[in-house]
């Protein structure tokens, strides 16, 4: 471990942020505390997705100050998994606005955000 | 009891999985084979200067559309979830907005509405592009809400821009089968110096509608859940 670069800090601290999110998925009672959960679990997937596109000493992947059109395949890092990521985020998001809309109406319906007052599909 | 000690083992299991897959990783020397195909190739084919929106918009614009769709379906659930009876005129009891807090969003409101055009236009060249600019709008749109709790949102504003700026959307992509290379096909206009404004074919078209409507949809979830808050 004698050099840690900024892809392995992105990786670690993407990796705990997903444990934490699945912790308070799996544990937490309140819906409100479980959608915060799912936020995070998404963010730490996205991190470490970003962290696995990284190339070692690369720079954005965009042409203008030392990056031109002829070295361009050499210094940038995968823009793939950057695009993907984009996408995730706003899926992510609208996924998240959903939730949240539920959790609105379910308490309007029975003024409790208790999941375990919610027997309609346990089995 | 038992259930406990299932979640302790899930997680330890993939914390595991976890901690073996990223102790000894090592990024990439060189980009894989797509990759550096879309680097060589995407200025000229292209002809963004930022790569990633070369991906996002051309290289997997149909994707890009899969997406826009999604979150126009997540805005209509939300939509038809929190729909609101405006029966009796209950207005609910906020606290007032504090002097800072409204100076503020007067002052700041028109300022972010100008960085979120500025972001879609713009996406083609920096960092940045449509879902970004308008999750910006949106979020001024939010920070007004917090000025002004009893604010109305106007629908019928919100709805015009999202379905022009879909159909627009559609209709550029299908201009591309007619007179271009395919569905989406960005050589429709001219490509432009690599790097100016108008480069880059119709890129920053479909980045202005995309960004238009993108803001048109997280406005429309915001303004629902707001008023959401008028019943109960």
């Amino acid at each position: 471990m004698e050099n840690i670069g900024l892809e392995n800090i992105a990786l670690f601290s993407g990796l705990i942020l997903s444990l934490v999110g699945l912790w308070g998925l799996l544990t937490q009672k309140n819906i409100i505390k479980m959608i915060v959960g799912f936020a995070l679990l998404d963010t730490g997937i996205h991190l470490i997705m970003i962290a696995v596109g990284y190339v070692k000493n690369s720079t954005a992947p965009i042409i203008g100050e030392g990056v031109t059109k002829a070295n361009a395949a050499d210094v940038i890092a995968d823009p793939i998994p950057q695009a993907l990521v984009l996408t995730a985020i706003v899926i992510g998001l609208g996924i998240t606005a959903l939730m949240l809309a539920y959790a609105v109406k379910m308490h309007q319906k029975k003024k409790s955000l208790d999941i375990n007052h919610y027997k309609d599909l346990k089995w | 009891m038992v259930k406990n000690l299932y979640i302790i083992l899930v997680l330890v299991g993939l914390g595991f999985m976890f901690y073996t897959f990223a102790d000894g990783f090592e990024s990439a020397d060189k980009l894989n084979p797509v990759a550096e195909r879309y680097a060589k190739q995407g200025p000229d084919e292209v002809g963004a200067a930022n790569l990633v929106t070369a991906v996002v918009v051309t290289y997997r614009g149909l994707d890009t559309l899969g997406e826009v769709t999604i979150l126009f379906l997540s805005a209509a659930i939300v939509a038809f979830f929190l729909k609101v009876t405006y029966g009796e005129e209950e207005k609910r009891q906020t606290r007032s907005v504090s002097e800072i807090m409204q100076t503020a969003a007067r002052l700041l409101t028109p300022a972010v509405f100008l960085l979120g055009i500025y972001v879609f236009i713009n996406g083609h060249l920096t960092p940045g592009g449509g879902f970004q600019g308008g999750a910006i709008i949106a979020s001024g749109l939010v920070l007004m809400l917090l000025a002004k709790p009893n604010m109305k949102v106007s629908h019928t504003l919100i709805h015009v821009v999202e379905s022009i700026s879909g159909l627009a959307f559609v209709f550029i992509g299908v201009l591309g089968i007619l007179y271009a290379g395919g569905f989406l096909d960005n050589s429709l206009m001219g490509m432009g110096t690599l790097g100016s404004l108008l480069s880059a074919g119709v890129i920053p078209l479909i980045y202005i509608f995309v960004g238009l409507k993108v803001g048109a949809e997280l406005s429309n979830i915001v303004a629902h859940l707001q008023e959401s808050q008028n019943e109960a």
